[in-house]
């Protein structure tokens, strides 16, 4: 493998596995902080345990989060140092004031939200952690906005071989970010919302902790509900902001290789990249069209008519994406979301009905629904990332220009190996702690450690 | 002011908040074996750092993050050139910060103790990391005429920077056990200061030979700030040693952190105007003017720096605040 395909892998690998816990600290971390208001504002404990159990679960995430996101700061200058080079007036702005804005406060006060349950009063205790709520979300809007102009170039202009800022306000108002931001904070609401159902139905099936899953169950049903429909809405307006601005991440996304007045919309397809042509299809007609446009005329231009225009522009090379991977990336992200809007609204209508608990079917179905939203996620993610290519900047940098010219494949294994290793035995640990505490529930986990020489066989979290 | 040197003094204080943090940070955790001798002992240590760890560990990101944005050039090439060492950084990063989360969620003491190496580890490798690439960039790297990093991994090791390394590692052993002393309670007191007068008496042999290599090795001493800096950083640190040694814990470590901070900014008095030093041809080190962004970039990181470092520093010193006092075994949180 050459040197470009390993730091794509490198990068795609320690970027998924980073967006794992991503998007459940942004969501979960506004419900325990809901949780925790609560608690302040009624002075029932059912809240404070709600509080403790979730911001439990939460920190393991949280902390998986913050290390596998160092990585991504280094990244671009290890591996893709031409990149830094040629963008860096415009990207590492952004992420400085990601750091500066963000990092700083999220990484100040989870530490007094961990240490501070004595020392600080309740509502200054709760403020905490709404502001590392904040932080986190915020510090999404700086890294989107960074990404954005990968996928939407503004405010900059072509100076000395490097692409350099001219408007910071335009950078961060890019109509991009606009729905990207809105698009992958939801993400993380409905994220954080399943993960809350799931869970609360692993308890509710065994009748265990009812009063604190019961609870639970009802706040989650509420945010994964109002989650999923803005998801929904948000990833349809993202969709027609792309079938205007990257016309030929839409069309490799629907494997639509003709031009097309009206376009079908591919439920199904057996595509065939060589010879440019989808061997079957099961469409629906004129559902492309009314997707992008909001009508059932107009045209959606076909991969094949965008790649001879891309090649008019930027000269001969081959503009098109990876066809298959997108086109299915994209169907099981959809897929993936009316799952969980199908048991969801399932469970809510037997839950106001008062039956939920007399149908553990439907309470098993949410319980492996689980990972369905890091499905939805990732292959979200990949549909984003791997729509843009070739370029790294769409039309003014390939990633095959944008690697380290002196970092050697050699090196680029031994990272790569070294970080999938590592990477993989923290998810053992990790996920042999969180299905620790799931399973123990909202116990009350006093910290007093006994004695090392009192330890041996003594539970310490109970 | 030009912002150019602007950017240089900002990162310049990135880097010297974040050693003086992170030299006590990385400090405590290499001590955690050796002074905890029971796990209570190990938590109330790792717990004297618990809470700020996590927010010291953000000055380095963002002394990163703001070489990105204020110096592009240095950050693509110190990053790309540096790349088995930021690896091994990396992951030894990443390892120590879930350590701290982990290590108390199980009782089992193979469970813990792991974890607790892990920190050893994981403070470790980056102080060390840290002194090579600092004496690196000061003694000149090799760097071709297109700002590329054209030599390998063993080309960063040498006798001068892998003595700078070790003076991180024992300068900060130091300064993370003074700052031991000032956080717990009881004999624990008297045996942090025994680590620290033995840690200090090897460190000051190491950042002694350091400074003589750096006078050798380097032209450091042709800037006047950048030799009287690392002289007077010698000076701190001997008086912060005679001051534990008089059990003078806070002003000693406030010596300490002073030797820390004056060596760094020795080392960027050193190098300016250049930010890194070619060893192939002086024309071909990295400047704040050649590589740096545009006047523009910088003007907007200005507005954005000036605003937001004072607020950072308010309310991390808030915090330090709230945890003033001493960590006991009682009511210990994790």
């Amino acid at each position: 493998m050459d040197e470009i395909l390993l730091a794509r892998w490198q990068f795609g690998i320690t970027t998924v596995y980073h967006f794992l816990f991503v998007p459940l600290t942004l969501g979960l971390s506004i419900m325990v902080a809901i949780m925790e208001t609560m608690y302040v504002r009624t002075d029932n404990e059912l809240y404070k345990r709600m509080t403790k159990f979730w911001g439990k679960l939460f920190l393991l995430n949280f902390s998986m989060g913050v290390v596998t996101g160092i990585v991504q700061e280094f990244h671009f200058g290890m591996n893709w140092s031409e990149y830094a080079r040629f963008m860096g007036d415009i990207f590492g702005a952004p992420l400085a004031m990601e750091a500066l804005t963000a990092f700083f406060l999220e990484s100040t006060f989870i530490g007094l939200w961990i240490f501070g349950w004595d020392r600080l009063s309740k509502k200054l205790h709760a403020a905490c952690i709404w502001i590392v709520a904040f932080a986190s979300n915020l510090s999404a809007f700086w890294i989107l906005a960074a990404n954005s102009f990968m996928q939407n170039p503004v405010g900059y202009a072509l100076n000395n071989g490097r692409a350099e800022m001219v408007d910071f306000f335009a950078l961060i108002t890019n109509p991009y970010v606009a729905n990207q931001f809105p698009h992958t904070v939801l993400s993380g609401v409905v994220t954080a919302g399943i993960f809350v159902l799931a869970i609360s139905a692993y308890h509710l099936i065994r009748g265990t902790h009812l009063e604190v899953f019961r609870t639970s169950f009802k706040m989650g049903l509420v945010w994964s509900i109002i989650g999923l429909f803005a998801l929904m809405g948000s990833g349809h307006l993202q969709t027609q902001f792309i079938a205007k601005n990257q016309p030929m991440k839409l069309a490799a996304t629907e494997a639509l290789w003709e031009s097309a007045d009206p376009a079908p919309f591919a439920l199904a397809a057996v595509i065939d990249e060589k010879n440019q042509t989808n061997t079957f299809e099961l469409g629906v007609p004129g559902a492309l069209t009314f997707l992008a446009h909001d009508s059932f005329k107009g045209e959606v231009k076909g991969i094949k008519e965008l790649q001879a225009a891309a090649v008019a522009k930027y000269g001969p090379g081959n503009y098109v994406p990876d066809v298959k991977a997108l086109f299915w990336s994209f169907r099981v992200m959809v897929i993936a979301g009316m799952v969980m809007m199908g048991i969801t609204l399932l469970c809510a209508l037997l839950w106001y009905k008062g039956k939920l608990e007399a149908y553990p079917i439907a309470l098993k179905a949410m319980l492996f629904s689980l990972p369905l939203p890091y499905i939805a996620n990732s292959t979200g993610w990949f549909v984003t990332e791997g729509g843009r290519q070739p370029w790294i900047v769409v039309g003014l940098q390939k990633v095959a220009q944008a690697a380290s010219p002196n970092v050697t494949a050699g090196e680029i294994w031994i990272s790569l190996i070294g970080f999938t290793v590592v990477y993989g035995v923290l998810a053992i640990a990790a996920g042999y702690l969180a299905v620790k505490f799931i399973k123990q529930g909202p116990v009350d986990t006093k910290p007093s450690i006994p004695a090392a020489t009192a330890a041996k066989g003594a539970t310490l979290w109970n | 002011m030009e912002l150019n040197i602007l950017w240089f003094i900002l990162v310049g204080v990135l880097f010297t908040g974040f050693f003086f943090l992170e030299g006590f940070d990385y400090g405590v955790g290499m001590l955690l074996p050796f002074l905890g001798r029971n796990d209570v002992e190990r938590r109330v240590i790792i717990n004297t750092i618990g809470p700020v760890w996590d927010g010291n560990e953000v000055w380095m990101i963002t002394a990163g993050g703001a070489m990105f944005a204020a110096f592009p050039h240095v950050y693509a090439t110190m990053f790309s050139g540096f790349y088995m060492a930021l690896f091994l950084l990396l992951i030894a990063l990443i390892v120590r910060g879930v350590a701290f989360e982990f290590r108390s969620k199980d009782d089992s003491p193979v469970w813990r103790s792991t974890w607790d190496w892990l920190i050893f580890f994981g403070s470790a490798v980056p102080a060390l990391l840290w002194g090579v690439a600092v004496t690196n960039l000061i003694k000149g790297v090799p760097i071709n005429e297109k700002m590329i990093y054209v030599g390998t991994f063993f080309d960063l090791l040498n006798p001068y920077t892998i003595v700078g390394g070790l003076a991180f590692l024992l300068v900060f052993l130091f300064h993370g056990a003074l700052f031991i002393t000032l956080k717990v309670e009881g004999e624990m007191i008297d045996r942090a200061r025994a680590f620290a007068l033995k840690a200090g008496a090897a460190a000051a042999v190491v950042f002694l030979t350091c400074v003589g290599l750096t006078y050798t090795n380097t032209d450091l001493f042709k800037s006047a700030l950048g030799g009287i800096a690392l002289w007077g950083a010698v000076v701190a640190f001997v008086a912060g040693y005679g001051l534990t040694w008089v059990k003078k814990y806070g002003w000693g470590f406030a010596m300490s952190g002073l030797a820390i901070a004056l060596t760094t900014i020795g080392f960027f008095a050193g190098l300016f105007p250049r930010l890194m030093v070619s060893s192939l041809n002086p024309a071909w080190s990295l400047t704040v003017y050649n590589a740096s962004s545009t006047p523009y970039t910088l003007k907007i990181m200005t507005i954005a720096a000036l605003i937001l470092v004072p607020i950072v520093l308010a309310y991390q010193a808030w915090t330090y605040w709230v945890f003033r006092k001493r960590v006991t075994a009682k009511n210990l949180e994790y």
